[in-house]
Formats: structure tokens, C-alpha cells, sequence
């Protein structure tokens, strides 16, 4: 019974942090029907960005994550203002295509700059602490990380259902050129939803040094789980994020417990691939 | 209007020529890795036309084409570690194999759309990366090494020279293409643009789309995992994160796009680019290379899918089409 | 034996009601106009009719086969194909191979493909755009090409959705000849369209719709004296006071 209550619970807190990955892959592809390949390189990008910091200036993820969220901003907007801008309207492909250049770019990058060596913070705030109720275990790192995450999702989804930039992101997503006969700054929005997508990534990727080793490919998994969360829950939709990501955080932490480590992620892709077969658009999708 | 020789065959047979006479030019036969780097374009060239026939042909961007890879890679290994035979027999059993898998699969997955389609692909070579690592028959993580045997063509091995290899990729090639070429000009080909370009006209007008679609699966599974079972002679072992990776899929995918996509010589620009790029970086960079090579590479793509989508093949289409078109100006009667 | 029957063709949407119970068929040899104002269901009817939606109710005969339910590609090769009223050129392929998608549905052999689709290409003036790309040619240009496409596929039934729309006065005038050429050589056509001077002249018979259900059917000049048709083209007033000038007739 505790096992399944601490499998139950591992699953949720990594449910979360995909969950944050995938929100703001969700908004952009929602948005602007584009798949960021380079979503889980952007991830890596923040985690370096934190641990350097913490490395080199001493402070510590919990405060950084802010440092990593504005640079990943940065890097969500000039990506969309030196790549993205040129494909929207081509092919469906070709911005996958092209942001998967950039990972490739990002990627051996940080692989030449910082080598293919695991880096771990070796003393941070939360560190090595834990919860304990009821025999089950929550680590305090990843707790942080995980209800840091619910809000920054539940903040996103509130800005995006209830203010007016929100709205005008809605109108954008639904119709592009409506949007703008209505004067709404398309060009703008785009700007916005690519550098906030990456922001969440890059509030996530602040956090994770607290518990989580950095190194080149550390975005990879990271990316693919946020491409299948989304398209699981469905295109656009971050609720459908957020409950396909515990979906995920759980199925991966079950099967690796109960069957095997090494089918952690067949299960999750598995997973992806019945859900769209009964559902082709996803859970939530429209 | 008679068909008759284009200038694309003679393109193509001159090419296949002048491959077969470069090991007679002096300071290249001897020159290991100039070899090693010709016939490994030879390869990615045959690799990525292979996808091309359902990526750039018929429109399907598929990123799972390592698994088919793969199991030619696979089926030549299991045959000569596992049951000490040539690999013939295993590289042909796996090209078969491949075909059906890809039928299999293809099947359910081409009725979901654009990103969902890509996905799906994404997590199918997981899924097989994953298994392949587990299954204890075909070595697991670990692989499969080939221990020594006698060389020659018989067993496609060889150790010191280079040439049966270099030969070997060229027929390849020749395979592969002659294939593709084939099929641009017969009905198969036009349907399958037919199905890129709108799969509903196409099947207003007869072709069933779905039929087509699972041809140019089939075959181009065939031709991939042929790849692979070279692969695998060459390389002398094959291992799960090699030949059935998610990078080598990309692979296929990216040389494509580099050269032009649904064009029949866009696969060989594209490797005759990467493949000098990735060998010699990694020969004079060494450990310091860290993938400088791929930074270029990335850049790269980026400047195509950004800036000429149809790859360096585009630009000379493009060229060539104005010059058609200024000549046609004259005899419109529009 | 009619080359097209249909049946109490029925086509909901949810609740909406796009076909409701529609029957007619059209004959060997004839020319058929399928006319009504917007959104009275005709495109509706040739989805069904071509098999790109199964009907919810109702039967469809062609050439004696019950073809209800067919995929698109299956009709066509029974012989009915369709145009859009959209256009749908393939748009990086030239013309000569747009035309041999079509052409390669009869002719497996890769001369005798492009021998005919030079024959079709002919037939619509577009041989000197042979080689053009088909995304590049004017409006114009690439209505003709649906044309010869369909063509191509030497259909039995040649079905054009609105193929005139767009088209300058020249340019219709050239259709009208064209389809008149093809009645002539045995093709049996049903064409929807909104440009009466282009249809009204050519038709054997005219079918009306309006909100899905077929309200007249006849010969073109009984049609446009029809009260209920000029009800539903010009509404219950002017309908009415026609009526009262004593011009209008009622038909059945």
C-alpha cells in the first residue's frame, strides 16, 4: 500500500513538472500551430542557465528560476522572430523541421561549450530535504518544483481564459486574420505566446537544478513527453495539458515500478498512440 | 508524345559511372578515409531517397524510418553472429519484414493529421528502441558484434581495403534510385504527388489514397532496411541506440530536407553535403569536435527550412523553371 | 435505365438538414443543370453523389449499380467524377501531370497515359501551359485544367461544380462551347451553376433546390417561369406580384 502511495505520488509531482514543459508548448502550438522541436532543448538551456549561476555566483535555484525565465523569454521571442516568423503559413512541417535544427544548434552548443559531463548542484536550499506523512516520502525539491509548477500553470490558463491579452490570444489562435481585422497585433501576439512558451519552460528549468543533473541531452526525454502530453490533450488545450501530463507523470511511474524501469516510456508512448487512435485530435482537442 | 530518355537518366547513368571509375584516380583508392567518406554518402544518399519516396514523394513526414533501418541491420547481424550464415539471407528476410511492419503500422497511423501523424511516428521508434534494448535474443542493449570471417562478397565483409564496400554502396545507390526513378515515372509516382499535393482531387480523380500511401511505405521500408543490413556489414556490430534511434531517423529525414525533397536528386546533394561536413569535422576536430559539425548542420537546416524549402535541388529548379517560363511567354494564348 | 439515380437522398449534419429526401436522375446523353441559391445543398449533393460523405438516408444508382456509400476514388472509377468549385489544381505539379493523374486511371502505359492527356490538354487550350506548374496559372486557367483533368479520366458522367464561376465573359462562352462538345461526343453532364446565360441555353433539364429539398424539376424555359422558383431566388414579394401580373406559372 505505501509503495503504491509513494509510486502514486512520484508520479504526480514529475506529472506536474511535465506539466509546466507541456503548457507552454501547448500555447504555442495552440496558438500558432507550430511544434517546437527545441522545447526540451530550451529546457536544458534554462537548467544550465540556473546551475552556472548557482555554480558560479552561489545563488540558489529557488531564486534563479527567475534569471532563467526571463532569458528564456528572450530566446522563446528572438526564436520566433528569426525562424518562426517565416514559417507560419508554409507547410505544417517546416517549423518542426527548422526548430528541430535549432535543438541541433542548441543542443551542440551546450554540448561543446559545457562537455557531455553530468553538473549537479552539490548544496542548494531545498537539498536533500523531505516530507514525511504516513510513511510515504515527498522530497522537498521536487515538491517545490511540482507546486510551483500548478501555479505558474494555474496563472498561464487564468491569464490566458480571463484577461484581455488572453483574450486576444484566443482570437489569434482561432482565427488569425479575424484577430486582426479587429485590430489585434498578430505579429505582437505571436512574439508574446513564443516567449511566454518559453518562460514556463524556463521557470521549470530554473527549478530542476534544485534535485535534477544538467547536461546536454538532459532535454531530450523532456521534449518528447511534452509533444506527446500535448498532443494527447489535445491541441491547444491546457487543462488537457495538465491532465494528460499526470496521465503521463503516473503511467511512466507505475510501469517503471511495477513492470520494469526500461518500460517506463514504451508505456507512455504506447499510451500516446491508443488515445489518438480512438481520439485523433487528442482528449480536449478542437 | 513519344517517351523518350530525359535528361535526368543520362543525369543519373553519368553519375553512376563516374562513381565507379573514382577508385581508379590515383591517391583515392589508397586514401582510406576519402573512401570511408564516398561511400558513406553513397549510403546516406540511398537512405535518405528511401524516405523520400514518403516523405518528399507522397507528402508524409514520417520520422520513424530507423526502425526499418534497423531491422535490416538486425536481420543481417542476426544471421551471421547468431546463426553463422552469409548475410544475404537475413538482410533479404529483414527488408521483407520491414515492409510488412510498415504496412502494419502505416495503416492505422496515416488517418491522424499533420502534428498528431509526426508524433505518432516519433513514438513508434521509441517504442522499438526501447524493446530492442530488452530483448535478450537480439543482445539487448549490448548488440550484436560480428566476430572475424572469411571476406569477399559472400559474406560482405571485408578488412583492410575498401573497395567491395565502396562497390557494394554503389549498387546501392543504383537500387535505390533506379527504383525511385522508376516510380517518378510511372503511375505509382504521379499518384503519389498526387496524394502531397491534395489527397482529395486524388481520389476524385480514382487514386486510392490509402492503397498508394501503403505502397511507398512498403517500398521504401524494403529499400531503408537494405540500408541498414549494409549498415551492419560495415560496421561490423549494430546496437539499439545505433540503428534504431530517433538521431538516425532524423537523419534520413534532415539529408532529404537539405537537398529537396520529392526530387530525385536531392537525397544525394543533401548526403554529398552532411556527410563530408560530419566525417571531416570529426577526423580533424577529434574529441575537441563536440559536435561542431552538427552546429553547422543546424544552422543549415535552418537557413533551408527558413529560407528555400525545396533545398539546394529548388534553387536550380527554380533557375530552370524562369527559363522555361520566359520561353513559354511567347506561345501563350492567355 | 437512367445513367444516374437518385433516391430520397438525405445528407443531416447533426440537425442540419444540408439534403432532404431528394430524388431525380439524369439520363445518358443529357445535359442537367442543378441550380438554387446559396446554400440550397448543392455541393452537399455532389459529395454524396461523388462518395466523399456517405449519405445518411437514401440510395444512389449509377449505371445500374447501387454505388450508396462508395469512397470517392471508387465512383470515379465507375465513371463519375466530380469538380470543385473551389479549385484544386495540384498545385506543385505541372499541368501535363495533373492531367496524367487523371489520364493514368484508364491507361496503365505510360505513352498511351500521355497521349491522353495531351488529347485533353488540347481539348481545353491548355497545351501551351503544358509545363507551367499549376499553382502559377490564373483563375481562369485553372478551371480549365479541372476540367481537363476530370476529362482525362474518360468519365461517363462529367459532374462541374459552378466551373464557370470567375470566369470573364469570353472565357464562359468558351466553357458553354466546350461542354456543348462534350455532350456531342456521348459525355452525359450535371452541372451546378449560378450563371443562368451559361446553363439555361445548353441544358436538357433543369433541377432546382432551396434548403435542401428539390422544389422544381423540368425544362430550362418551364423552369424560369416557375412561381416557387422565383419565390426562392427573389422572395415572397416580388414572387407575388409576378404572380399577379400573371407572368408567373405553376409547373409540376
Amino acid at each position: 500500500m505505501i509503495a503504491f502511495l509513494q509510486v502514486l505520488v512520484n508520479g504526480i509531482l514529475n506529472g506536474l513538472v511535465y506539466a509546466l514543459v507541456a503548457t507552454g508548448l501547448s500555447l504555442i502550438w495552440g496558438v500558432m500551430d507550430v511544434i517546437n522541436f527545441a522545447h526540451g532543448d530550451y529546457l536544458m538551456v534554462a537548467m544550465y542557465t540556473s546551475f552556472w549561476i548557482g555554480a558560479l555566483l552561489g545563488v540558489d535555484p529557488v531564486l534563479s528560476w527567475i534569471v532563467s525565465g526571463a532569458f528564456l523569454f528572450l530566446i522563446g521571442a528572438l526564436t520566433y522572430k528569426l525562424i518562426i516568423r517565416y514559417t507560419v503559413g508554409r507547410s505544417a512541417i517546416s517549423a518542426l523541421l527548422a526548430t528541430f535544427g535549432l535543438s541541433m544548434f542548441l543542443k551542440n552548443v551546450c554540448l561543446y561549450l559545457f562537455s557531455p559531463n553530468f553538473r549537479l548542484l552539490s548544496k542548494t536550499v531545498l537539498g536533500g530535504k523531505t516530507i514525511e506523512t504516513g510513511g510515504v516520502i515527498f522530497p522537498v525539491p521536487q515538491l517545490v518544483t511540482a507546486l510551483s509548477a500548478l501555479v505558474v500553470i494555474v496563472l498561464v490558463y487564468y491569464m490566458v481564459k480571463k484577461t484581455r491579452l488572453g483574450w486576444a490570444i484566443q482570437a489569434t489562435a482561432m482565427d488569425k486574420e479575424a484577430a486582426e481585422l479587429m485590430g489585434i497585433d498578430t505579429e505582437r501576439i505571436y512574439l508574446l505566446v513564443f516567449g511566454l512558451g518559453g518562460s514556463c519552460v524556463g521557470i521549470a528549468g530554473g527549478l530542476l537544478p534544485s534535485y535534477l543533473a544538467v547536461h546536454p541531452e538532459v532535454g531530450l526525454l523532456f521534449g518528447l513527453l511534452a509533444f506527446v502530453i500535448v498532443a494527447m490533450g489535445g491541441f491547444g488545450s491546457i487543462p488537457g495539458a495538465l491532465f494528460a501530463a499526470l496521465m503521463v507523470g503516473l503511467v511512466e511511474s507505475f510501469s517503471g515500478f511495477f513492470i520494469a524501469p526500461v518500460f517506463k516510456y514504451v508505456a507512455v508512448f504506447a499510451l500516446y498512440l491508443l488515445v489518438v487512435m480512438v481520439r485523433p485530435k487528442g482528449l480536449f482537442g478542437w | 508524345m513519344k517517351r523518350k530518355i530525359e535528361r535526368k537518366d543520362w543525369l543519373l547513368f553519368a553519375l553512376i559511372i563516374l562513381f565507379a571509375l573514382l577508385p581508379a584516380i590515383p591517391g583515392i583508392r589508397e586514401n582510406s578515409l576519402t573512401m570511408h567518406v564516398i561511400l558513406m554518402i553513397f549510403l546516406m544518399a540511398s537512405m535518405s531517397q528511401s524516405w523520400n519516396i514518403v516523405g518528399g514523394y507522397c507528402g508524409q513526414v514520417s520520422f520513424g524510418h530507423s526502425v526499418f533501418f534497423g531491422i535490416g541491420a538486425y536481420g543481417a547481424a542476426m544471421a551471421v553472429v547468431k546463426y553463422g550464415m552469409t548475410p544475404w539471407p537475413g538482410a533479404l528476410a529483414g527488408a521483407f519484414l520491414a515492409a510488412g511492419i510498415a504496412v502494419l503500422i502505416s495503416w492505422p497511423v496515416f488517418r491522424l493529421s499533420g502534428h498528431y501523424f509526426a508524433i505518432a511516428t516519433f513514438a513508434i521508434v521509441e517504442i522499438f528502441n526501447r524493446l530492442f534494448m530488452v530483448w535478450y535474443w537480439v543482445g539487448g542493449a549490448i548488440g550484436l558484434d560480428y566476430s572475424i570471417t572469411e571476406q569477399g562478397i559472400v559474406n560482405f565483409v571485408w578488412y583492410q581495403s575498401k573497395v567491395g564496400y565502396y562497390y557494394g554502396a554503389l549498387v546501392l545507390l543504383g537500387l535505390v534510385f533506379g527504383v525511385v526513378r522508376w516510380m517518378e515515372r510511372h503511375r505509382i509516382g504521379y499518384y503519389l504527388r498526387a496524394v502531397r499535393e491534395g489527397q482529395e482531387t486524388a481520389e476524385a480523380l480514382g487514386v486510392d489514397s490509402t492503397k498508394a500511401k501503403l505502397s511507398a511505405m512498403a517500398v521504401s521500408a524494403f529499400l531503408a532496411a537494405l540500408c541498414g543490413a549494409f549498415f551492419a556489414q560495415y560496421n561490423y556490430r549494430v546496437d539499439p541506440p545505433m540503428v534504431m534511434s530517433l538521431d538516425m531517423s532524423m537523419k534520413f529525414v534532415l539529408v532529404t530536407i537539405l537537398g529537396g525533397t520529392g526530387t530525385l536528386f536531392g537525397p544525394l546533394v543533401g548526403a554529398a553535403v552532411l556527410v563530408p561536413l560530419q566525417e571531416y569535422s570529426r577526423a580533424l576536430l577529434g574529441g575537441l569536435g563536440g559536435g561542431v559539425d552538427l552546429i553547422i548542420f543546424g544552422l543549415l537546416i535552418i537557413l533551408v527550412v527558413v529560407k528555400q524549402p525545396k533545398g539546394v535541388v529548388g534553387i536550380f529548379s527554380y533557375l530552370r523553371r524562369r527559363m522555361v517560363e520566359r520561353e513559354s511567354v511567347g506561345k501563350e494564348n492567355d | 435505365m437512367a445513367l444516374l439515380e437518385i433516391h430520397d437522398l438525405t445528407m443531416k449534419f447533426g440537425s442540419l438538414v444540408a439534403n432532404d429526401s431528394v430524388s431525380f436522375s439524369v439520363e445518358k446523353g443529357q445535359i442537367v443543370g442543378l441550380i438554387g441559391p446559396n446554400g440550397a445543398g448543392k455541393t452537399t449533393l455532389f459529395n454524396c453523389v461523388s462518395g466523399f460523405f456517405p449519405p445518411t438516408e437514401g440510395k444512389i444508382f449509377f449505371n445500374g449499380e447501387d454505388v450508396t456509400g462508395l469512397p470517392a476514388h471508387a465512383i470515379a472509377r465507375k465513371g463519375a467524377v466530380r469538380t470543385f468549385q473551389v479549385v484544386h489544381p495540384l498545385s506543385e505539379m505541372p499541368v501535363l501531370d495533373n492531367v496524367l493523374v487523371g489520364s493514368f486511371l484508364r491507361e496503365k502505359d505510360i505513352d498511351r497515359a500521355h497521349e491522353l492527356a495531351w488529347e485533353c490538354l488540347r481539348n481545353c487550350r491548355l497545351e501551351d501551359l503544358a509545363h507551367r506548374l499549376a499553382g502559377d496559372l490564373t483563375i481562369g486557367q485553372k478551371k480549365r485544367l479541372e476540367v481537363a483533368r476530370a476529362l482525362a479520366t474518360r468519365p461517363l458522367l462529367l459532374m462541374l461544380d459552378e466551373a464557370m464561376a470567375g470566369l470573364t465573359t469570353t472565357e464562359v462562352k468558351e466553357s458553354v462551347e466546350l461542354v456543348s462538345r462534350l455532350k456531342d461526343r456521348g459525355l452525359t453532364l450535371l452541372i451546378v451553376e449560378h450563371i443562368m446565360e451559361a446553363i439555361m441555353p445548353i441544358a436538357d433539364k433543369v433541377v432546382v433546390l432551396d434548403g435542401g429539398i428539390k422544389i422544381a424539376e423540368g425544362p430550362p424555359q418551364d423552369i424560369i417561369n416557375d412561381e416557387r422558383v422565383i419565390k426562392a431566388y427573389f422572395g415572397e414579394k416580388y414572387s407575388r406580384r409576378l404572380k399577379e401580373s400573371g407572368q408567373a406559372k405553376r409547373y409540376e
